[in-house]
């Protein structure tokens, strides 16, 4: 198994560098590069060599927490493709879709005072997952081509899911919150 | 992170919070959005016959520097005609408020948001008025 320091997320993991991931795999091989690049192996090791293997075990975590996300995993291989992010100065000005991003927003932030909070904030959640789950089909599908065209419709795509992820965040605290509450 | 004075001062008393109604033909919209950081900006002008900014309001969901940059720039706008609110920096804003280089990109919303703005008053005024439509 590949744990040379330049490999890619994917490469690292043995898995074939595409946005379809296998989920029982990925976790078995992350058990496996676990195990291999845990500290307690190497405590009595040279210096150097205990270093590397901090280094790849680090490296393994990171790898992990981008190839289980499917967003943080598409915003990684559209950089692999080329794709550069410029996350201070793009901003997205698609007024229908930012328009009800904001009544979802108001929604939420009105969610307890209503008669029932949690099945309001329940409803919420539902909406955003259901938009999640469409645009993260249409981001698989994006992400099999890989023309100028298609990078960029990815791209879009992945711009759109960030306001969805931030307000999915938001709804599960104020859900938990609520859930602590009763 | 420490927020200045103020941007405080924004984030406890913004100003001119609220809405105008979108499809009045005095009236311009920006919305914006920070994919990063998932703030959402509206910012909407009401503009008289000489183009000059009449009123402001935004409504804005994102962490306070992005509140304070909205808030900040409807008081900048209001009696500025647009040619001039279109002139105004991110840079301005940042400097006002004493941003620090994570919160610079709230700055770039609240430009892009009152760019935006503009451009949506121009197009309504211009389709509304039913008058000298520009071919361009």
């Amino acid at each position: 198994m590949p744990s040379d320091l330049s490999s890619n997320h994917f490469e690292l993991f043995a898995l074939p560098t595409s946005f379809s991931v296998e989920q029982g795999l990925l976790s078995a091989r992350y058990r496996e590069l676990q195990q291999a690049t845990h500290p307690d192996r190497f405590a009595s090791a040279p210096d150097q060599e205990r270093r590397l293997a901090l280094q790849r075990a680090a490296q393994v975590n990171e790898a992990y927490q981008v190839l289980k996300d499917p967003l943080r995993r598409a915003i990684y291989l559209l950089s692999l493709r080329g794709l550069e992010w410029n996350d201070e100065q793009d901003t997205v000005v698609d007024t229908e879709f930012l328009m009800a991003q904001m009544e979802r927003r108001e929604a939420l932030s009105e969610v307890r005072a209503t008669t029932d909070p949690l099945d309001q904030v329940g409803r919420i959640l539902d909406g955003v997952g259901t938009d999640i789950r469409v645009m993260t089909e249409q981001l698989a599908s994006r992400l099999l081509e890989t023309d100028a065209a298609a990078l960029a419709q990815a791209k879009d795509l992945v711009r759109r899911m960030q306001f969805l992820y931030k307000l999915r965040h938001e709804a599960q605290e104020l859900e938990a919150e609520l859930e602590d509450e009763r | 992170m420490a927020y200045s004075d103020k941007v405080l001062d924004h984030y406890e008393n913004p100003r001119n919070v609220g809405s105008f109604d979108k499809n009045d033909v005095t009236v311009g919209t920006g919305m914006v959005g920070a994919p990063a950081c998932g703030d959402v900006m509206k910012l909407q002008i009401k503009v008289n016959e000489q183009g000059v900014i009449e009123d402001a309001r935004f409504k804005t969901y994102g962490c306070g520097s992005a509140i304070a940059s909205s808030s900040l720039l409807t008081e900048w706008v209001k009696g500025k005609t647009l040619a001039e609110a279109g002139q105004i920096k991110n840079t301005q804003i940042a400097e006002e408020l004493e941003l620090p280089p994570v919160k610079i990109h709230c700055s770039v919303l609240a430009e892009d948001a009152i760019k935006a703005a503009i451009e949506d008053y121009s197009k309504n005024h211009a389709a509304g008025a039913g008058e000298e439509k520009k071919t361009a």
